[in-house]
């Protein structure tokens, strides 16, 4: 795919949108009190806003759908990540029938300023709301995927890594039919 | 000195909304509002601590409200503060034409029916939660402990008293 000029969005200071969500999941641990069901929040915050945001995408960048899940990846590591956040994913390890791959950063605005305490480093998925955002988005362009973070610096890991599974790949489905 | 990093706005106008339905929705925990006020609380003191680093001390309440309507208020949300009014007895209004965090909940032009506008106003209530937690987060790091309530009748405009509590 020939790389194309990114449409510039409005931008703010990157600091106000990562200062917000630390501050969103320490009220989440604080109330929660359970890692888990934290975990299970921030995913769900995250597909919320990524079934939002894909309308955001679409209208901006002009493109048409995606044929493939390969295209569809590329598409969210090479455009949507820069797009939104000024980072870049790199798109790699995939497997044989090219439904699963890694999506590989190097720097994630989420985690700028955080330090995980030692008790929180096991169980704490911090980003998770980037792989919520991802299956949200994907979801509205008819592909099921599973995401999750298998590499975290956060944790100690020398880059982010986010697998993306793609369980279903649904045919476009007509409002209509088409029966008289 | 390292550039300061950017991110595209829509990122924080959809997860400060997704906050504030998420802290609405949710069953156990402390009420929505007090959630929403103290992760805002957190953010306007760390932003405060950054947008005030290389301001030479400020003086009195006036300087520091002077200060937020500004300053703090450029870089949080995106212009000055429209309109300052005091009673000088410790209570502040401050006056945003256009608030920014609100406008995707805005009319184009502030509704005229009295009841339109309440209801309205209701409807924007559990977004301002964490702003107000914002500004006061903002205040109190810099020495002026004050609760802070905010009025959304006229959306896009929105007024914010801050009360200022000793």
């Amino acid at each position: 795919m020939p790389p194309r000029p990114l449409p510039q969005l409005e931008q703010i200071n990157a600091e106000i949108f990562t200062l917000t969500y630390g501050s969103i999941v320490r009220q989440l641990i604080a109330d929660f009190e359970d890692l888990d069901e934290v975990n299970k929040q921030l995913d769900q915050m995250g597909y919320n806003i990524g079934v939002r945001l894909v309308d955001e995408f679409l209208a901006k960048s002009k493109m048409g759908r995606c044929s493939s899940f390969r295209e569809a990846a590329e598409v969210v590591g090479r455009q949507a990540f820069p797009m939104f956040l000024n980072v870049a994913a790199n798109v790699t390890n995939w497997n044989t029938d090219g439904t699963e791959c890694s999506l590989i950063l190097a720097d994630n605005p989420l985690a700028d300023f955080v330090e995980l305490p030692e008790e929180y480093k096991g169980e704490l998925r911090y980003s998770g709301l980037l792989c919520g955002v991802i299956r949200g988005a994907l979801e509205m362009v008819n592909m099921d995927v599973d995401a999750r973070f298998v590499q975290d610096m956060l944790r100690g890991d020398e880059v982010y890594e986010i697998r993306l599974r793609l369980k279903e790949h649904r045919a476009e489905a007509f409002p209509f039919k088409d029966d008289d | 000195p390292r550039q300061r990093r950017r991110c595209a706005e829509v990122c924080n106008d959809l997860l400060v909304a997704e906050a504030a339905s998420l802290f609405t929705q949710r069953q156990y925990g402390p009420a929505a509002p007090a959630a929403l006020e103290a992760v805002g609380f957190r953010v306007g003191r760390q932003l405060a601590e950054r947008y005030s680093r290389d301001k030479a001390r400020l003086g009195d309440t006036l300087e520091v409200i002077k200060f937020v309507c500004k300053d703090f208020w450029q870089a949080v949300f995106r212009k000055q503060v429209d309109n300052l009014k005091t009673n000088h007895r410790g209570i502040f209004v401050l006056q945003d034409h256009s608030f920014r965090w609100l406008l995707r909940l805005a009319p184009t032009a502030p509704l005229a029916d009295g009841a339109r506008a309440e209801a309205q106003a209701r409807a924007a209530q559990p977004y301002l939660h964490l702003p107000c937690g914002i500004i006061r987060g903002a205040l109190t790091h810099l020495g002026v402990n004050c609760t802070v309530e905010a009025d959304a009748r006229a959306l896009p405009s929105c007024s914010f008293t801050i009360k200022i509590t000793a």
